[in-house]
């Protein structure tokens, strides 16, 4: 094991508004179309990052936005179907969220909203990635570290690793694979799917993985 | 609240703040070792402001980065010009003359003469020296916190600040609701809470009990809190009719603690009539400064009600939940930003939802202590100092690059 030592990362976000609101379901099918792809990512993946425990558990704000405010619980649903984890590209999934509100729309036209409607405000998130300190040359040391760092860094290392920068399975996965040599660990952190969790739950996850391979190296 | 600020170090929010997140804030720090900030406010004594730079000021120091805290001084007419503006830009129909403006114009012009405007981030927070960008220089960014609802302001006042507002490089909104039009980037930075401060360090309960007998509170008995000044717009006296329905069907007080009103506008008198003719309701004048009081009464209530009929953020809210409490609290300002309804407490448009919520909580005890743990957590995450200064150290990051 004489690769690189695993250095993680956790980020700081800074939520910028952006000058689009949806008051109703057709302004909402509007804005999707236009707004920056990263906006996307900040309504859908990067809601992870402050996602407490929600009564509905939508996974998204589009379908908790709809599900809440316009109370349309058809489109909710249909919306939290919308997985950012399998949609391949923001670009795609933009265009699986247009496809649905529009499908949406046409069987349902929109009824008049009642005087307090929140608009959908359009956010773009902006990530600040900062090294928390830990790293790891051994999975042991490598799950002990995990266990402490800021959960944030489950964030930079799985989400926006793996599905904004493209980094394969995720940054865990990858180093697991490529420095420790063990595929069958890898296999089973890169099989972990992040939609619909919280942070916490996912680090718990991996944990859990982790916990029992660190189990079998020692037997 | 200046008098109870202790010298705190980061390290000493271990143990409140989430795993790690100490950690990754001194990394931060370590990267902008260096850099200079400094912060303009109008008053050093006084808002949410001022206990949050109290606190991060020494902090930043601590971490490396040069930063300092000035103020803008006036006379008397200056301060009456802001508040004024102030009520204004908040939406209250207020006269504003040509000479007013002038006059905020030209103090603000004379402090930055005097103050140190040369740091690589100035921060001016709140509206008081909003016009000391007029006299920027140098290659500093600028930022302005606008910390009220901007999102109605009179229209004539803000035709002439807008433009003003957009000689800074980035603006910082409490609340996305609070937010005005601007071309500059707009970004939303929540209040947050000091855990370790006088208003929310932990309290055992001996020490409660001293302060709940000064206070003349009874120990015998659940009590149902708001805390909020007695004015209309806290709504005390929809508060004590929500408590009059749960009061049919359980044996419980009602706590309604706030300043000593000022002039005009209060509803004091009627809530102490109400108060006369029930034994359990106690009504409460907290003294100046009151941050022990208010701890002692949050940790000893039951539920805790927060229902304002308009407010800023609200961020009483989050002083309640800290201490494990569920909050009933109404749909207004920041409120919903902070409960979750159904899983923190609930939120509520009327005194009957105000009275049903209490009732379910009181007859599902175990549900006040869920509620309560599942409050804390979700201000361990989002309302803390320690978000707040990552949210500063990240604003210096991007903005100073």
């Amino acid at each position: 094991m004489s690769g690189e030592p695993f250095v993680f990362h956790g980020c700081v976000d800074l939520k910028e508004l952006l000058p689009f609101e949806a008051h109703d379901v057709r302004e909402l099918l509007d804005h999707v179309g236009r707004v920056p792809a990263e906006s996307l990512f900040c309504h859908t993946a990067a809601a992870l990052l402050h996602r407490s425990a929600q009564p509905t558990g939508y996974p998204n704000d589009f379908a908790h936005w709809t599900g809440h405010e316009i109370r349309d619980q058809r489109l909710a649903e249909r919306l939290a179907a919308i997985d950012p984890f399998e949609s391949g590209s923001l670009e795609h999934m933009r265009g699986e969220l247009a496809a649905t509100l529009s499908d949406h729309l046409q069987h349902f036209p929109p009824a008049a909203t009642g005087p307090r409607v929140e608009p959908f405000r359009f956010f773009q998130a902006h990530l600040v990635p900062v090294p928390t300190g830990h790293r790891a040359r051994t999975l042991r040391e490598f799950r002990d570290a995990l266990a402490e760092a800021d959960v944030s860094a489950v964030f930079y290392h799985l989400i926006e690793a793996r599905y904004r920068l493209g980094r394969g399975r995720g940054d865990f996965a990858e180093w697991v694979a490529a420095t420790l040599e063990l595929p069958q660990v890898a296999e089973r952190l890169g099989s972990i799917v992040p939609y619909g969790g919280s942070l916490e739950r996912i680090r718990d996850r991996h944990l859990t993985v982790l916990t029992a391979a660190v189990d079998e190296q020692g037997r | 609240m200046s008098s109870t600020v202790s010298v705190v170090r980061l390290d000493d929010y271990r143990q409140v703040a989430p795993r790690g997140a100490v950690d990754l804030l001194l990394r931060l720090g370590e990267r902008l070792h260096g850099r200079s900030l400094v912060n303009i406010s109008g008053s050093r004594y006084s808002g949410l402001t001022n206990e949050v730079l109290n606190r991060l000021v020494p902090i930043l120091n601590d971490l490396g980065i040069d930063t300092s805290w000035d103020v803008t001084i006036g006379t008397g007419d200056f301060e009456a010009v802001t508040r004024t503006v102030a009520r204004a830009l908040a939406g209250t129909e207020q006269v504003v003359t040509d000479a007013m403006l002038a006059r905020l114009r030209e103090v603000c012009a004379e402090n930055a003469q005097r103050l140190r405007l040369d740091a690589d981030l100035v921060v001016v927070h709140d509206a008081a020296p909003l016009l000391v960008v007029e006299s920027r220089t140098g290659s500093g960014r600028w930022l302005w916190g606008s910390y009220q609802d901007l999102s109605s302001p009179q229209p004539q006042l803000w035709n002439m600040l807008r433009p003003v507002a957009q000689r800074y490089d980035a603006v910082v909104f409490l609340d996305a609701r609070f937010a005005a039009p601007l071309s500059v980037p707009r970004f939303v930075i929540n209040p947050s809470i000091d855990p370790l401060s006088e208003r929310n360090r932990d309290m055992g309960r001996n020490e409660q009990a001293t302060h709940l007998d000064r206070l003349r509170v009874p120990r015998d008995k659940p009590f149902l809190l708001q805390i909020g000044p007695f004015d209309r717009s806290h709504d005390p006296l929809g508060v004590i009719n929500a408590y009059r329905l749960v009061k049919k069907h359980y044996d419980v007080r009602l706590v309604l603690a706030g300043p000593a009103p000022g002039s005009g506008g209060d509803v004091l008198a009627e809530v102490e009539e109400a108060a006369s003719q029930d034994p359990d309701m106690c009504v409460i004048l907290l003294p100046p400064d009151p941050q022990t009081e208010l701890n002692a009464l949050e940790r000893a209530a039951t539920i805790v009600i927060y229902k304002p009929l308009s407010t800023g953020f609200g961020i009483n809210v989050a002083t309640a939940m800290w201490k494990g409490k569920p909050v009933v609290g109404s749909l207004a300002g920041g409120i919903l930003n902070q409960i979750l309804s159904g899983v923190t407490g609930y939120t509520v448009e009327t005194v009957e939802g105000a009275a049903f919520r209490i009732r379910h909580l009181l007859g599902n005890p175990e549900l006040i202590g869920r509620m309560g743990a599942a409050g804390r957590e979700h201000i361990r995450r989002n309302f803390l100092i320690t978000r707040h200064l990552g949210d500063y150290l990240a604003l210096l990051a991007m903005l100073t690059k």
